[in-house]
């Protein structure tokens, strides 16, 4: 993005006010244009024919330093790149790191849509909303392009995920094309051997491709610079995830180089997505557990550095958890809040028997609390103190959690105990247990200890709930 | 961008060219040209043999020729107006050379802070540790990393709960602080071990810190390495338990945990000053903070500086790692570019990530999940995942517990910082070779 201040993009608006974008004025629209909550297509006055050139001169000031590539049609369409920015607080790390898992046309027809069907139905529900895992990859082990086209249409016929098609035989990847190029899938990948024939696929088919060069960045750059001048502009650049040893040091190394060049040295010819292969790890690693481990770790160190799209083989729960929580971990925008509103919060509908349970305004913590409480239907009051949104442990253990804060949340709600509870009783966090005594003497009220983890909360009413 | 030229200097440029018949074309005054650099239309081959460069402002000269009348579509075999936007069509790649500079804000190196001191510094210990030094990020190309990350594990001055996968690792040793040291050392390749006070905790044992500091010496005795000494986390009691703590080990470096603006910071940086210790400074995800703790421990407690380390707070993957990560990053960046409040080595209690339920629960509480499978591999990934996601930002030293993560974590450090060599592996036919 070469713009930075609201003012320098209204420049480029109607400037009428008009309204249509749905902010108030145009300038509000230009803020919501520079932290990328707004696109300028939202404006439909300034894609009228008169505004054409200002139109054009804005998008490009407004354009990625990384460029933005698409994969897969409608819902399940993937946004691969986009970044603007080094590290995370100085505005947002966009698009997510794409999380494509393996299949290959040498499996079995029911192992290939097993994986596919898990690949597709994970989810793990998170602050609100289900993580999940977004591409399947088509490895070709056979080298058969009739092979290769039968595995292919399994998938598309077992998932709407998008694909990449993975062979360096051109062949083979024209077979698969064939039977999925209106999904739009990823093509991997052009390399120096075999570049004419895939530029050629990727343009007749319109499809994104990944130009693979391991260990080499002047090949990558010379492959890239290249397929540009052919017309090709969706390209993913792949400079080889080595494993393990020094050739994986200079693998991290070269993912630091290629970003570093593209947003803060402005270099638009190498400023495209960068993806790894963490399944390499499945090339050095025999026992399972041991190569999973391993690509998870590759996985996360090229989630937190830049790698916008990645091939995994691993779909074990210990792989899958710990990779769809550290792209989350990376790429939530640290502008959003991180707190709640203090308050006492009704979850379901609660009585006068039912339980006032206490917890802090960390969202996540709050967050967390309360889909553990309304996913086993217990109907309760939920205290959230304001702890400067810091979560139970920490802020028992900084002061920020406290008997007087607890007082003081449900005195500001006007929550009084003897017209809502028939108990006159709180639950504390489990991690707070050391308050008890305080909170007790403070508020007057009985205090019982739940458990340290809220996932636990709906066990530990069997045996301590109603309050005897 | 368009370029302006004049079209005396197009022709001066095109002399060179083959163009022998625009020879005797003459234009009147100074006509200038806008080149637009992205317009399409140039013949693929004209551009091919010509350069981009000089085609687009051949064909600009041609158009400009046609328009004041010559023939111009019969002399260069140019395709007639308009010019249909055509793929230039490559015979041989474009080769090119990939080049990026170096950081040059980074001027500031991080402090360099050394634990444990041995028998010719008045101390026990078999060798000696030394922290940060940095002049980059870490594994950055831009200057290379002085020194590796370090792990010590946790030992405790009683027996607690913890989750069954780093549980089943201890139950042998659980009773004896002294013999729980030995292990983490002997058997799971700690470079330091801490020995956490719990047990003073009044809403524990109460343990006295005159008792208390006994555990010190007997984990002293066992082991050689250099050691951390935390308290129980009691504010009150905490300055008491590490100043009894840090007087029965004087003279041997250790690091004490933790001075913090909620207790009385001063008595634990006057103890670690009398007794020559080191004192980590944790603060809680708050960069200000972290700096006016720095601050206060410098220039009120006169702490030297190579005697700080920070503990910015860890929180586990998917509770806060995003805050805890970046807070470090930062903290760090700072560091480098010239924050003398914020450039010392940084710890992480990288044992918070089994805090996270994915790392102990039996299954996910939420029946709309997909299986959560076995814990026993979940949790120790998920104590990695925390720290290598911190060693990433900036941090220097892991408090951890689970052997295994101990490994897998040390592997990884490692060979970002460059110390693990293996043969070379080819990834050219990587596709086809994966078998898994």
């Amino acid at each position: 993005m070469k713009v930075n201040s609201p003012l320098q993009v209204y420049k480029y608006l109607p400037q009428t006010n008009c309204g249509e974008c749905g902010e108030a004025t145009c300038m509000a629209f230009a803020s919501h244009l520079l932290d990328r909550s707004n696109k300028i297509e939202d404006c439909p006055p300034i894609l009228d024919g008169k505004y054409k050139k200002k139109y054009l001169e804005l998008s490009e000031l407004l354009a990625s330093e990384i460029r933005e590539v698409i994969a897969g049609v409608g819902e399940t369409a993937v946004k691969i790149g986009g970044d603007d920015v080094l590290y995370r607080h100085q505005l947002t790390f966009f698009d997510p790191t794409v999380l494509a898992y393996d299949v290959s046309d040498t499996m079995s027809e029911e192992e290939l849509v097993g994986r596919v069907k898990k690949i597709s139905e994970f989810k793990k529900f998170y602050v609100g909303a289900f993580l999940k895992v977004d591409m399947v990859a088509v490895r070709s082990t056979s080298n058969d392009p009739s092979k290769f086209k039968a595995a292919v249409k399994k998938v598309t016929e077992t998932t709407t995920l998008p694909l990449i098609l993975c062979s360096f035989n051109p062949e083979v990847l024209a077979a698969g094309l064939e039977v999925c190029a209106d999904r739009k899938p990823i093509l991997y990948a052009a390399t120096k051997e075999n570049w004419q024939q895939v530029s050629e696929l990727a343009l007749e088919h319109k499809t994104p491709v990944v130009l693979f060069s391991p260990g080499d960045l002047d090949e990558l750059k010379t492959l890239a610079v290249s397929f540009k001048e052919i017309g090709i502009n969706d390209i993913i650049l792949d400079p080889g995830t080595y494993p393990r040893g020094e050739q994986l040091k200079t693998t991290f190394e070269n993912f630091l180089k290629l970003r570093r060049a593209g947003i803060k040295e402005g270099q638009k010819d190498i400023a495209y997505p960068i993806m790894a292969t963490p399944i390499t790890s499945w090339m050095v690693n025999e026992d399972p557990i041991t190569a999973s481990y391993w690509e998870t770790v590759l996985a996360s160190v090229f989630t937190v550095k830049y790698g916008d799209m990645m091939i995994m083989h691993s779909i074990e729960p210990y792989a899958l958890l710990p990779e769809v929580h550290i792209r989350s971990t990376i790429f939530t925008d640290p502008r959003t809040p991180v707190r709640v509103d203090p308050g006492v919060y009704e979850v379901g509908s609660p009585t006068k028997d039912s339980p006032v349970i206490i917890t802090t305004n960390f969202a996540l913590t709050y967050y967390t609390v309360e889909s553990d409480i309304s996913s086993n239907d217990i109907n309760c009051y939920l205290a959230t103190v304001d702890t400067d949104g810091i979560g139970v442990q920490a802020s028992v253990a900084g002061g920020q959690l406290t008997a007087a804060k607890i007082k003081e949340t449900f005195d500001n709600a006007g929550f009084d105990f003897k017209e809502k509870t028939s108990h006159n009783t709180v639950i504390l966090p489990g991690m707070a247990a050391r308050l008890q005594g305080d909170v007790e003497d403070t508020t007057g009220l009985n205090v019982k200890i739940g458990p340290p983890d809220s996932g636990r909360i709906f066990g530990w009413m069997e045996t301590n709930w109603p309050p005897k | 961008m368009a370029k302006k030229m004049k079209i005396n200097d197009v022709i001066e440029l095109l002399k060179d060219a083959d163009v022998e018949a625009l020879e005797g074309v003459t234009f009147e005054g100074d006509i200038e040209l806008e080149i637009d650099e992205t317009a399409a239309g140039i013949d693929s081959l004209f551009a091919y043999t010509m350069g981009q460069e000089t085609a687009k402002i051949g064909l600009y000269l041609l158009n400009l020729a046609r328009s004041v009348g010559y023939p111009v579509d019969q002399i260069a075999g140019m395709p007639a107006q308009p010019l249909a936007p055509s793929v230039p069509k490559l015979s041989k790649l474009i080769e090119s050379k990939f080049s990026v500079g170096t950081n040059d804000e980074w001027k500031t190196q991080i402090q360099e802070v050394t634990l444990g001191a041995t028998s010719s510094d008045g101390g026990t210990r078999g060798h000696t540790i030394t922290l940060g030094g940095e002049k980059a990020l870490p594994y950055y190309f831009d200057a290379p990393m002085p020194n590796r990350n370090y792990v010590t594990i946790d030992v405790f001055d009683m027996p607690i709960g913890m989750a069954k996968a780093v549980k089943s690792n201890y139950e042998d040793v659980m009773e004896d602080p002294g013999e729980w040291a030995k292990k983490v050392v002997k058997e799971f390749n700690a470079d330091l071990v801490t020995i956490h006070l719990i047990s003073t905790d009044p809403l524990l044992n109460d343990t006295p810190a005159v008792e208390a500091s006994k555990t010190v010496e007997e984990v002293l005795q066992a082991v050689d390495v250099p050691i951390v000494i935390g308290g129980s986390g009691n504010p009150e009691k905490d300055p008491l338990v590490l100043e009894r703590a840090a007087e029965v080990a004087e003279g041997e470096r250790c690091l004490l945990a933790s001075a913090s603006l909620n207790l009385d910071y001063e008595r634990i940086a006057a103890a670690a000053n009398k007794y020559g210790h080191v004192v980590l400074s944790w603060t809680q995800l708050e960069i200000n903070a972290q700096k006016e703790l720095n601050r206060k421990l410098m220039k009120q407690c006169g702490v030297d500086r190579d005697r700080i380390i920070v503990d910015p707070t860890t929180a586990a993957l998917g509770y806060g790692l995003d805050y805890a990560y970046s807070n470090m990053e930062r903290i760090r960046l700072a560091g480098l570019i010239g924050d003398e409040e914020l450039n010392f080595p940084m710890s992480s209690g990288t044992t918070n990530a089994w805090g996270a339920r994915e790392a102990w629960m039996v299954s996910s509480p939420l029946k709309e999940d997909s299986d959560w499978g076995p814990r026993e591999y979940r949790g120790p990934i998920w104590e990695i995942v925390t720290g290598l996601t911190l060693a990433l930002g900036g941090n220097d030293l892991f408090m951890m517990m689970h052997p295994g993560a101990v490994k897998v974590l040390k592997e990884i450090t490692q060979t970002l910082f460059g110390s693990i060599k293996t043969d070379e592996i080819d990834l050219s036919n990587w596709v086809a070779e994966v078998v898994a």
